[in-house]
């Protein structure tokens, strides 16, 4: 009130500017608060807990004792040859599925914009149901529909004397890359989509002017403006991918042979937490995992964002 | 990851149609026939493909179990949709019922609360400089990049030390706390608050709180359903929290409970197919809903959703 009345002195209106920026703080207390106690403190007891290690004494006998055990569950990790397999069956699906699932979604994207209007609006909705739908029930879906008693897949290609387990060892791969792609696309081409959507039309108008082709206003107009948006989706895509966990877990429900319970490394780190108890190690491999996937995207940020962008 | 914003991703739907009319007005592509054909032709192909699982669904879920055995998947026989409902609703005491409510349960009150929480945070990281500021920012983007498998194994053992486990507080309060709805609700506020607003009413007398209520709320209005859409679905969808934190089935969510059915087939030689099909198609029904009902808080939530 007083700011109307009369000029207030410097010295108020500085209190006052004080006062406000508090109270403007105190809306982000509530939210910060809970940050610290869900996240930093579990960040902090994660890096605590790894360099511990429960020890039996003796021959098994009596309490178990905490030891420190400084670096001595990270040595052990990075040693460990079957968390590492699993990282590089993930690895290599992720370096394999992603490229796949990201050019089909421009593709799609491409295709949509291409498309009339009309024919865009119609088939976008129906192009974003596997979006919605929830990802255990995506993965019950396609476990269902691969199964050779309850499935169509199975004796469809039988048809073509193609003999198809798509929970085998050979195939199981592919079987997650096309429920990832199902559930994927639709969302990774709507992002595409509205970035094509919001380029100026007068830039393909002087490009046909200047005698391109559709085919090339696509690849050398389109692809290139989209490209930000497309580093951002895969960037995404890294960090779900290598942490994969819920299909996974599904799917063992269906092929325990082929998916073991050390398949992908959350697994490997769940097994280690839940079902032998051994929190400091799993804790270790947790960080370890953190590691490479931020190492692994911000690798890939590096490298896709050297070159100039548009 | 902030600089990875695209500057055209961010743009809501309503000024794109803008330039699709001038797209129109410049003159239609002048496209061959055989091109318009591939065109059609290719969406037709991905749409076909993406809607054929879901139909296998709902063709599956009228069917009884031998007959989910025998006959083809994309069309229909004996229509058993209500007997398979009974059975599913009556299952072990109508557990999925109670799954139901739970997840419902838990959706509603941990989103609701994360709502309020995280709008007042990002309003107010929005709208005040204040000394620390910068580092609340850093903090936030800086967790987007921390691994959920990293943070749960020690909240396991958090929860034990504050009894949470077990307990749907285990679900509902580390829910209130999400980074990335403080990250979308300062977006928001930065695009739909005028600055000037918040003096004229400073200038009027009000205080802070009640600007936040009477004026900054109201004009975050479709930014905070966006909010509570977007960590709706995410909260019915997750999984990997349930599974950890919850013990007795029934508390348990209908991620986790179907789970559990997939995995009594291979435990004993009990059959639950049929119910988990069924189960799976109800489970969706409040994703339909939302979706149609909230469409233009939805669409552009989508699109704003890759600002992560």
């Amino acid at each position: 009130m007083a700011a109307v009345t009369e000029p207030p002195s410097r010295a108020a209106r500085l209190g006052w500017r004080r006062i406000m920026a508090l109270k403007g703080a105190s809306f982000t207390v509530p939210f910060f608060l809970g940050f610290l106690l869900f996240t930093v403190t579990p960040l902090v007891m994660a890096l605590k807990e790894s360099l511990y290690s429960e020890k039996g004494s003796g021959l098994g006998f009596g309490e178990k004792t905490v030891e420190f055990v400084g670096l001595d569950n990270f040595v052990e990790g990075f040693g460990d040859g079957r968390f590492w397999a699993s990282m590089l069956r993930v690895g290599l699906f992720a370096v394999i599925s992603i490229p796949v699932i990201q050019i089909a979604s421009v593709g799609l994207a491409l295709l949509l914009d291409a498309a009339s209007q009309r024919v865009a609006d119609r088939f976008r909705i129906p192009l974003l149901i596997p979006y919605m739908i929830p990802g255990i029930v995506a993965t019950l879906i396609w476990i269902y529909l691969y199964s050779p008693v309850v499935g169509p897949l199975t004796p469809f290609f039988d048809l073509f004397g193609i003999d198809a387990n798509f929970y085998g060892g050979e195939l199981i791969w592919v079987s997650i890359g096309n429920l990832m792609a199902w559930s994927g696309i639709g969302f990774n081409m709507l992002i595409v989509y509205s970035a094509l959507r919001s380029v100026d039309a007068n830039v393909y108008d002087a490009a046909r002017i200047d005698g391109a082709s559709e085919w090339r206003i696509a690849w050398s107009i389109k692809v290139p403006l989209v490209r930000r948006s497309l580093v951002l989706t895969t960037v995404l895509s890294i960090i779900g991918t290598l942490q994969i966990f819920s299909d996974t877990m599904l799917f063992k429900s269906m092929a325990p042979e082929t998916v073991t319970r050390d398949f992908t490394p959350i697994m490997a780190i769940y097994d280690w937490a839940f079902q032998q108890g051994n929190f400091n190690y799993a804790s270790a491999l947790s960080i370890i995992l953190a590691l490479v996937v931020g190492t692994a995207s911000a690798l890939f940020y590096r490298l896709t964002n050297k070159a100039p962008t548009s | 990851m902030t600089a990875t914003i695209d500057r055209s991703t961010t743009t809501p739907p309503r000024p794109k149609r803008g330039a699709t009319a001038s797209r129109e007005g410049t003159g239609p592509v002048r496209h061959s026939r055989r091109t318009k054909a591939l065109v059609l032709g290719g969406v037709v192909l991905f749409t076909l493909y993406s809607l054929a699982p879901v139909w296998w669904l709902i063709v599956s879920a009228t069917k009884n179990q031998s007959d989910l055995y025998t006959t083809n998947g994309l069309w229909f026989s004996d229509l058993h949709f209500t007997d398979n409902l009974k059975a599913l609703f009556t299952y072990q005491d109508g557990i999925f019922l109670k799954w139901l409510w739970n997840t419902l349960y838990y959706g509603v009150v941990g989103t609701a609360g994360m709502t309020l929480v995280c709008v007042a945070c990002g309003y107010g990281l929005a709208m005040y400089q204040f000394r620390g500021r910068g580092v609340l920012m850093g903090c936030i983007i800086g967790s987007f990049l921390v691994p959920h498998a990293l943070l749960t194994i020690p909240s396991f053992l958090l929860f034990t030390d504050l009894r949470m486990v077990d307990t749907p507080s285990a679900i509902i309060v580390p829910s209130l706390f999400n980074a990335f709805s403080v990250y979308l609700a300062k977006v928001y506020a930065e695009g739909a608050i005028p600055p000037e607003l918040l003096e004229a009413a400073r200038i009027d007398g009000a205080g802070e709180y009640r600007i936040f209520f009477t004026v900054g709320a109201r004009l975050m209005s479709t930014g905070a359903a966006t909010i509570f859409l977007l960590g709706f679905v995410g909260s019915w969808n997750s999984f990997f929290g349930p599974l950890v934190f919850l013990r007795t089935p029934e508390k348990w969510t209908v991620m986790v409970g179907l789970y559990s059915w997939l995995k009594v087939k291979v435990d004993t030689s009990a059959d639950l197919t049929g119910m988990v099909v069924v189960g799976s198609l109800l489970s969706l029904i409040p994703m339909v809903i939302l979706m149609i009902s909230m469409q233009r808080f939805w669409r552009s939530g989508v699109t704003l959703g890759s600002l992560k």
